[in-house]
């Protein structure tokens, strides 16, 4: 279950949308354990999300991450480096 | 250039690989055991007169025109019904014989009109051309008798006598169907249309009444043919050798006399026609027996849904504006191209290189697609290109490519004839993929068994000669935790294939996986809860999957379109391989894809992280190939996804979109965000048929054309890559490709191709699956289903033969995880949506054929009961809501739908169910989920405010400038 902040899926306003797709992308890997999770996740953000969605999502690391769960925290943060 | 003929055997193939040789008028001929005599003289060039039989159906001995003689035994037998045998000596032409066929001719001519001269059927009647084949001179029994032909008879019957009296044996002729007409007066009682429609079609709606003389075709209980249960599938109208069943077409322009082979543009199946035609007038579509995935079949859009093309609301001219409040102007196709071109070079100077982007076609070829990708990448330098797959089947790429290694299908259509237990998942085949219904229908009716998981009881469940063991009707959004719980009966239980998972799959992986799903949360009793699935039928629909011979999975859009689609997908492919069902005729994973290319297009590169043939954008030796034939350096980092342009336009850096055929407005979740996000773009092209809903927020407007307008090829879902052939010339003057081309030219990226077949050459030569696919092999060889190339030189029926593609099969963990979309008391129900037979998507094609007489609306299905509570009548004005949005439509009260969840289709847009849908998506694609809303429902009065605002912006969006007459100087 989503325990994020609770979302308004119908606008769109960045990073809102960004941190639920994250922790989204989280979800499904957080069943493999930790190591691979955070290298899942990792990867498929990096694969699939567009640069200037990459660069909302760091900010928004970068702000202190409020929302995304543990592992997708790492996972970005990982990714930043 | 003539008509493309195809013989007729008689009596279906035989399968058998023993042959047996006899000897027919003196030659000595073999063929497969179970071969008829009929079939076995056809094979040698020998055409033994027939009525009842044809070989789309099986030999049923009625007509008594096929005798033969053969030695050593007594009488003459009928050769359709009589098999080939070792050793036969047989006779198809002696004096006794033609003696015995004249008699039997004269018999059925003497209940016949013989207004041949004007009969629609004249030049394509079997009847006609028997009673010439067997040297008919003289009917000895005139009219005065009973007979079905006149309206009035009489004791002294002739034409004008006074004394004429109503005929009771005659029948007026059946106008009702909007394409074809049944004349029983022309009726020879042959049942090859009864048997079409059950065998072949499978849907039982006509049959024989009466006895003797009595017997007459009969649809359904002496219903017209449109009021009784017909389909109007035509393959009726195409069993019949007479004008009994004729085409509306026919009738209105007469006999064809030339005609091309081509693909379907309605679903995925991907059937083959002949298109035949008179000039550059088509007269009907006639489906094509070599055709493999269709052998002979098509539904009612295919045959007959084609007049949209000469629909009065096609645009033919492209048009422009400057503003989307203004009315259209036409301008000529330089005017648009440059208008377009300024607009998005504009754009880009002010907002950066990745500002603009593209939507390839899924109804498109993979030419025309492949074009716009290379645009997109190549032109506009940037990789924001995406396609309607992702909002239908993009998990399917996601999750297949994971597990197995390639983004598609495993198997041919043909495999369903080798199977033995078939599962159908989030998929209504007899509406959305008729003719692959068909043919699994044949096949359960001869002992497959069938497993359906579905909310709703759809047709398959229960129809005529059929039912599935199983249905396990689940509550929307938990697919995950119903194909984990079936996974967890086989790993407990012990079902799973060992041998077959020890030698193809990574074993660690399933050793992690069988624990996972072996966990006691993930039986069938511990999820029923959240499921609503019986855990005892969940259990035995395990065994029969796991224990009953070849089992075969076949998902749709009730699969991908939820926010764990790809992880069903996931739990599809794993179910698969515990099972050891993959790899031969007969199991397999397949995906009922949704449009006729929609494979092509994800093939071709549509994606934004992926090149064509599904290889990531970043990887450096495939992009420098790109480069080196493209000439040109490209991104490489992955673009915008369809539902992030849409975020990225309302936060104003995306501003240009080209749109090639496809109507996002109305495909898309959520419309208000859609229209937010179309109304904050600078310049939106639309490249399309008709004037859309899309087209309403759109500046420039490049008219397209239809797959009758053009040639090149399309990929249906068993990867078969088919032509299309252009029967007729182009109506907006370009075919779409080379739309795409002006456009490119304008922008000053030039692509220089003469003919689409220089374009798949280009696709050939950068993607190694389609290496050995060219038109010249195609021709040759009809189709071939990739990967394509100097190992499968005429392509690959069934993957994974010797080993997944990706090396080892890969087990991975589905953990259910509940949609966030749920029920509360604002919004007690879940809402799910689909298709119905008749129409086709959006319905932009089907809304514009006869087929609205089965469709005219969207209704909202609900249960009895659910509708009981809320005072709702069958046929009411209801209010459906959810957070996003609320419409408007008619109830329909069945019990197909479990209480709590209600159904609608998305055909037409002054319904607006996406307007309902929510911007919830599946987490690895963003695939939205359509299939799952929360909503309340009401009775109304009619259409909201919503609807009514809309339908006043899109009538004023619709206007096109009258041209400005010049004054005389």
């Amino acid at each position: 279950m989503h325990q994020g902040k609770s979302m308004d899926t119908h606008t769109s306003t960045s990073p809102d949308r960004l941190i639920y797709m994250a922790n989204q992308i989280g979800d499904f890997f957080n069943s493999q354990g930790h190591d691979h999770a955070v290298a899942g996740i990792a990867e498929h953000i990096k694969k699939f999300w567009d640069p200037r969605m990459r660069k909302k999502i760091f900010e928004h690391l970068d702000a202190g991450g409020a929302g995304l769960k543990p592992n997708v925290l790492e996972a970005i943060a990982s990714l930043k480096k | 250039m003539s008509l493309v003929h195809e013989i007729d055997f008689g009596t279906p193939r035989s399968k058998s690989e023993k042959m047996v040789t006899l000897t027919i008028d003196g030659q000595s001929v073999s063929v497969p055991e179970g071969t008829s005599i009929m079939r076995a003289a056809m094979e040698m060039g020998t055409q033994i007169p027939k009525l009842c039989a044809t070989d789309m159906v099986d030999a049923f001995g009625s007509c008594r025109l096929c005798l033969v003689e053969i030695e050593g035994r007594a009488g003459t037998p009928a050769s359709c019904t009589t098999p080939a045998m070792e050793g036969l000596v047989v006779h198809t032409q002696n004096a006794r014989l033609a003696a015995l066929r004249k008699g039997v001719m004269e018999l059925y001519i003497s209940d016949h009109p013989l207004d041949c001269l004007t009969c629609a059927a004249n030049g394509d009647c079997e009847l006609q051309d028997m009673a010439g084949a067997v040297g008919l001179r003289d009917v000895r029994y005139g009219y005065d008798g009973e007979n079905h032909v006149f309206a009035k008879s009489g004791p002294k019957h002739t034409h004008n006598s006074p004394e004429a009296c109503e005929n009771d044996h005659w029948m007026a002729k059946d106008e009702s169907n909007p394409y074809f007409t049944y004349d029983p007066s022309k009726c020879i009682v042959c049942s090859r249309c009864v048997r079409a429609c059950e065998e072949v079609q499978g849907t039982f709606a006509l049959t024989i009444s009466g006895r003797g003389f009595e017997s007459r075709v009969s649809p359904g209980m002496s219903e017209s043919f449109l009021g009784s249960e017909c389909v109007s599938c035509g393959a009726c109208v195409q069993a019949c050798p007479t004008a009994t069943l004729t085409e509306k077409a026919v009738i209105e322009i007469g006999q064809p006399e030339h005609s091309a082979v081509t693909t379907c543009a309605y679903c995925g199946v991907g059937c083959t026609f002949k298109a035949e035609m008179r000039g550059e007038e088509l007269v009907r579509m006639v489906p094509y027996k070599d055709g493999k995935a269709n052998r002979g079949h098509s539904c009612v859009k295919g045959r007959f849904a084609w007049g949209y093309a000469n629909h009065k609301e096609r645009i033919l001219n492209p048009m422009i504006r400057e503003k989307i409040t203004d009315p259209w102007q036409e301008v000529s196709w330089d005017e648009a191209f440059n208008f377009a071109a300024k607009k998005f070079k504009g754009i880009q100077a002010k907002h950066g290189k990745d500002s603009i982007g593209g939507i390839t076609s899924s109804r498109c070829t993979n030419e025309e697609v492949f074009v716009v990708q290379k645009l997109i990448r190549a032109g506009f330098g940037n990789n924001n290109v995406d396609t309607c797959a992702r909002v239908c089947h993009s998990p399917t790429g996601y999750g297949l490519s994971s597990t197995f290694g390639t983004s598609a299908g495993t198997q041919d259509f043909d495999s369903v004839e080798d199977t033995d237990v078939v599962m159908i998942i989030g998929a209504n085949p007899t509406d959305g993929h008729p003719v692959f219904a068909s043919r699994l229908k044949k096949r359960l009716r001869a002992g497959a068994k069938l497993i359906v998981v579905d909310p709703r009881q759809t047709d398959i469940v229960r129809s005529a000669h059929i039912e599935a063991q199983h249905h396990l009707p689940l509550m929307p959004g938990t697919n995950v935790a119903v194909l984990t719980a079936l996974a967890h009966v086989i790993v407990t239980e012990g079902l799973a294939d060992e041998t077959f998972i020890r030698e193809r799959c990574d074993w660690s992986e399933f050793e992690d996986w069988a624990a996972f799903v072996a966990q006691p949360n993930h039986s069938p009793e511990a999820t029923a809860i959240m499921t609503g699935v019986d855990p005892k039928e969940l259990r035995a629909a395990a065994r029969l999957f796991a224990t009953g011979g070849n089992g075969a999975i076949y998902y749709g859009l009730g699969v991908t379109e939820h926010s764990q689609g790809s992880t069903t997908v996931i739990a599809i492919a794993n179910l698969a391989m515990a099972t050891g069902n993959i790899g031969r005729p007969g199991v397999g994973v397949n995906p009922l894809r949704g449009q006729n290319n929609v494979q092509g297009s994800c093939d071709m590169g549509s994606f934004p992280h992926e090149l064509p043939g599904y290889r990531h954008i970043s990887g450096d030796a495939v992009r420098e190939q790109f480069e080196a034939m493209w000439n040109v350096k490209l991104n490489s980092e992955p673009g915008l996804r369809i539902p992030n342009m849409f975020d990225a336009a309302t936060e104003g850096t995306f501003m240009g979109l080209y749109v090639q055929g496809e109507d996002i407005l109305q495909s898309d979740p959520n419309t208000k965000h859609v229209v937010a996000a179309l109304s904050a773009m600078e310049c939106v092209i639309v490249h399309d048929l008709f004037l859309n809903e899309t087209a309403n927020y759109a500046h420039v407007f490049f008219p397209g054309s239809t797959f009758l307008e053009k040639n090149g090829t399309f990929t249906n879902a068993e990867r078969r890559i088919q032509r299309v052939r252009k029967v007729m010339s182009p109506k907006n003057g370009l075919e779409d490709w080379e739309v795409t081309l002006g456009f490119a030219k304008a922008l000053g990226y030039e692509m220089s191709y003469n003919h689409p077949s220089e374009i798949m050459d280009e696709i050939a030569a950068l993607t190694p699956t389609f290496a050995g696919v060219s038109y010249a092999k195609l021709e040759e060889v009809g189709s071939v289903q990739w990967p394509c190339n100097e190992k499968q030189p005429l392509g690959t029926p069934i993957m994974h033969m010797d080993g997944f593609v990706r090396g080892k099969g890969k087990f991975m963990l589905t953990e259910y995880i509940a949609t966030d979309e749920r029920t509360g008391p604002r919004f007690p129900l879940l809402l799910t949506t689909g298709r119905i037979l008749s129409q086709y998507n959006v319905g932009a094609q089907t809304r514009r054929t006869e087929n609205v007489v089965w469709h005219e609306e969207d209704r909202l299905e609900l249960h009895p009961h659910d509708a009981e509570l809320r005072g709702i009548r069958d046929g009411d004005w209801v209010k459906l809501q959810s957070r996003a949005g609320e419409t408007t439509l008619r109830a329909l009260i069945t019990e197909r739908m479990a209480p709590g969840v209600v159904y609608t289709t998305f055909h037409h847009p002054t319904t607006q169910a996406n307007v309902i849908t929510t911007e919830f998506s599946d987490w690895a694609t963003n695939c939205p989920e359509y299939k799952v809303t929360a909503v309340q429902i009401s009775p109304s009065n009619g259409p909201s405010e919503w609807q009514k605002e809309y339908d006043e912006q899109a009538r004023q969006s619709r206007r096109i400038a009258m041209p400005v007459v010049e004054a005389a100087e």
